[in-house]
């Protein structure tokens, strides 16, 4: 076995390029369908965002939704590693890295839904501090390029630095990667407060302006992240990739349970407000509930106010200790935040518009297809980065032997 | 290393021993990504709008020094000479010294006949295919200001209803514009006489300003702007009416390239009814600032807090 860095970097190629059926059959469907998005994208690039179904009425959609949703989703990583490094949990210390891998895919994602969204990629460089224009502090938009990146990086060094060290048989140096870790734990929270805050600063949207949005931003990512995590440990237990040990997941499942609650008493709470309320402002949510005319996201929103609480409740029974069980609340979970947080949340903040118009938002096929591309991808990267990390870790943590 | 170690180390998924890549299928498998990458990219071969190189690098209007104008404006009026066949003259009127405009509207008057929309167009070179407005005429039940009761698209025989009331909305030029301040490029400001541009050149189309403007100012180029050679306005200002580009915002300017020259707005002139005023709110003797002091008016969404400068009164 050769070391060093282009051992390193030998290995990974390798590993990603070879494996067995299963490995080639999933890489190559998110391969093809990663192409077909590129291939709506380019579309959209030649004909302009006319070919998605946003308009000046509902202006942000499926993009920003998922955009959204996946902030929380990498930000939920730092549940793993607060009792990893935190409470030093030593079997969840074992698979952390899997979970910091899976916020660098997340955050891959969420960059690339945001180039898709906007109108001019070409124009992009005019962000960039000194040669560009970068409107910091002024624009909260200007906060999330700065944290997003800022925690990308952040993951992409610990994540290298481990799994290079590890590969190469070294010990790990606390102080060359705990003082990041410990940034990255305070960078977490940050980068889906600031996500919220670019929604709930503008009072030109009284859906969107209210003080809970990043808590519950916070409260729906840590129940979702949390929980496709658990989906990911069991799938790599299934395909034997590796050992996850039981009382990992009965963690992970106290944090998705009780994170989950809170998500439903924030949700409660805004709930009561603006229904109890009734002033002008709650129009927003009485649509979207479908208590006011016809709305195409009624049912949706009520199936995922559903799927939660379903969810809620076979966490909170005996059945949760059924590994099927489980992995339904799970995926429900998963659904039912992903719909609250981008269809629920962002969509409804633009009907009505604010001059009272209200125009209904259906994604067309090829906004479909690029956002469906840009989910295959981040997927093949996950997959390719757990590919290479794994067997790594499963040596390093293999009990010494002389 | 011990061949147990090395087991070990080899991915545990299935297969007992890796496969070694042959140099063959790793060739094959690269050329065949490269040719399906190259096919899922060739829309762009398409493409409706390319920038050129000089688009590409073109520097923020505020750093634009005067040769680059001169330069830029030239290239501009080439561009609509060789699409349209017209000879357009591209100005760029600087704000006034001691000039702050406002508008008054009188919603006592108004008809609801939606004159000012078609002529803004007119003025403005928006995109007809699809059609870009900035005035949206709400038409609105007597008895009460709730916007979500209000009637967006009403048919023209619908317009001067007694039972209705009807209320133009557009840019209401704030002093505190939130679209400003959400810009990430700074691509939209406010200018010395209070009117709010876009760079048309600089905007990258994040939609965050049409997000932030509580009056739905601002309207985004989705697709290619299309007008006809016919329809074109020659008359052209760079921060306002010159033709835009696919993927960028734009909105109301108080048809700047018209009222820095001392001419009214294109829909304040073809009011029939008087229900439009415009002028100089730092002048004591203009008609807005006597309107302003005299008569009782207000500012729609006052709780947003964007102090606007687009004024309504209902006066007989």
């Amino acid at each position: 076995m050769k070391t060093g860095f282009s051992g390193f970097v030998g290995h990974a190629v390798k590993s990603v390029l070879t494996g067995n059926r299963t490995y080639t059959l999933w890489m190559f469907g998110l391969i093809v369908i990663s192409l077909f998005g590129l291939n709506a994208f380019s579309r959209q690039i030649a004909y302009g965002l006319y070919t998605t179904g946003m308009g000046d009425e509902v202006s942000w959609g499926l993009y920003i939704s998922n955009f959204a949703f996946l902030v929380g989703m990498a930000a939920a990583a730092v549940m793993m590693v607060i009792p990893a490094y935190i409470f030093k949990d030593e079997e969840i210390h074992k698979v952390v890295i899997f979970t910091e891998l899976w916020a660098i895919a997340a955050l891959i994602m969420c960059l690339l839904f945001i180039t898709a969204d906007i109108g001019r990629p070409d124009r992009l460089w005019h962000m960039i501090p000194v040669i560009g224009v970068f409107n910091w502090p002024m624009s909260l938009l200007t906060w999330d390029v700065l944290v997003l990146n800022g925690y990308l990086l952040l993951n992409l060094y610990v994540c290298g630095y481990v799994l290079y060290r590890q590969y190469n048989g070294q010990k790990l140096v606390a102080r060359h990667y705990i003082p990041f870790v410990f940034l990255a734990i305070a960078w977490a929270p940050l980068i889906h407060t600031i996500t919220a805050f670019l929604f709930q600063g503008l009072a030109a949207r009284p859906f969107w302006h209210s003080g809970l949005i990043a808590p519950r931003f916070l409260a729906s990512a840590f129940a979702a992240g949390p929980a496709f995590i658990i989906l990911v440990f069991k799938l790599m237990e299934y395909f034997k990739c590796c050992k996850i040990h039981e009382g990992v997941i009965a963690k992970i499942r106290i944090i998705v349970t009780v994170s989950l609650l809170c998500n439903l008493l924030l949700v409660g709470s805004e709930l009561f407000t603006e229904l109890y309320s009734g002033s002008e402002h709650s129009i927003h949510l009485s649509f979207l509930l479908g208590f006011h005319g016809k709305s195409v996201l009624a049912p949706w929103m009520w199936s995922a106010i559903g799927l939660n609480i379903i969810a809620a409740i076979i966490l909170l029974l005996p059945v949760r200790n059924n590994p099927i069980f489980l992995n339904v609340a799970c995926l429900m979970i998963l659904v039912g935040i992903w719909v609250e947080k981008g269809l629920g949340f962002v969509i409804s903040g633009f009907i009505p518009t604010p001059l009272g118009d209200f125009v209904q938002y259906q994604p067309s096929f090829n906004e479909l297809v690029v956002c469906f591309g840009i989910l295959a991808f981040g997927l093949l990267v996950y997959t390719a980065l757990l590919k290479v990390a794994v067997p790594i870790i499963n040596r390093a943590t293999l009990p010494q032997k002389e | 290393m011990s061949t147990e170690e090395k087991k070990n180390f080899e991915p545990t998924q299935g297969d007992q021993q890796e496969p070694v890549i042959s140099r063959r299928y790793f060739l094959a498998g690269t050329a065949c990504l490269s040719v399906a990458t190259a096919v899922s990219l060739s829309p762009l071969l398409n493409a409706e709008e390319v920038p050129s190189g000089d688009e590409f690098i073109q520097k923020h209007y505020k750093e634009l020094t005067v040769e680059d104008k001169k330069e830029i404006f030239a290239r501009l009026e080439a561009q609509v000479k060789e699409k349209y066949g017209v000879a357009a003259k591209i100005s760029d009127p600087q704000p006034i010294d001691d000039v702050e405009f406002a508008y008054v509207l009188n919603l006592g008057r108004c008809i609801g006949c939606r004159k000012c929309v078609y002529a803004c167009m007119d003025e403005n070179n928006q995109s007809r295919s699809p059609q870009k407005q900035y005035i949206r005429v709400l038409k609105m039940k007597q008895g009460t200001i709730n916007l979500e009761t209000s009637s967006h698209d009403y048919p023209e025989k619908e317009a001067s209803s007694e039972d209705f009331f009807y209320m133009p909305v557009a840019c209401q030029q704030c002093r505190e514009p939130k679209c400003i301040e959400v810009c990430p490029v700074k691509a939209t400001w406010k200018e010395k006489d209070g009117i709010v541009v876009v760079d048309y050149n600089w905007c990258i189309g994040c939609r965050y300003c049409e997000a932030a403007c509580p009056y739905h100012a601002r309207r985004f180029n989705f697709a290619k702007p299309q007008i006809s050679a016919q329809e074109l306005n020659p008359d052209m200002g760079y921060l306002s009416n010159r033709p835009r580009y696919m993927g960028v915002m734009e909105k109301c300017t108080f048809c700047l390239h018209k009222t820095r020259r001392g001419e009214y707005p294109a829909c304040m002139e073809v009011c029939p009814t008087g229900s439009r005023q415009f002028g100089n709110l730092r002048d004591p003797e203009s008609t807005v600032r006597k309107i302003i002091e005299q008569e009782r008016v207000f500012v729609l969404k006052q709780e947003a807090g964007t102090l606007p400068k687009f004024y309504y009164t209902f006066a007989k």
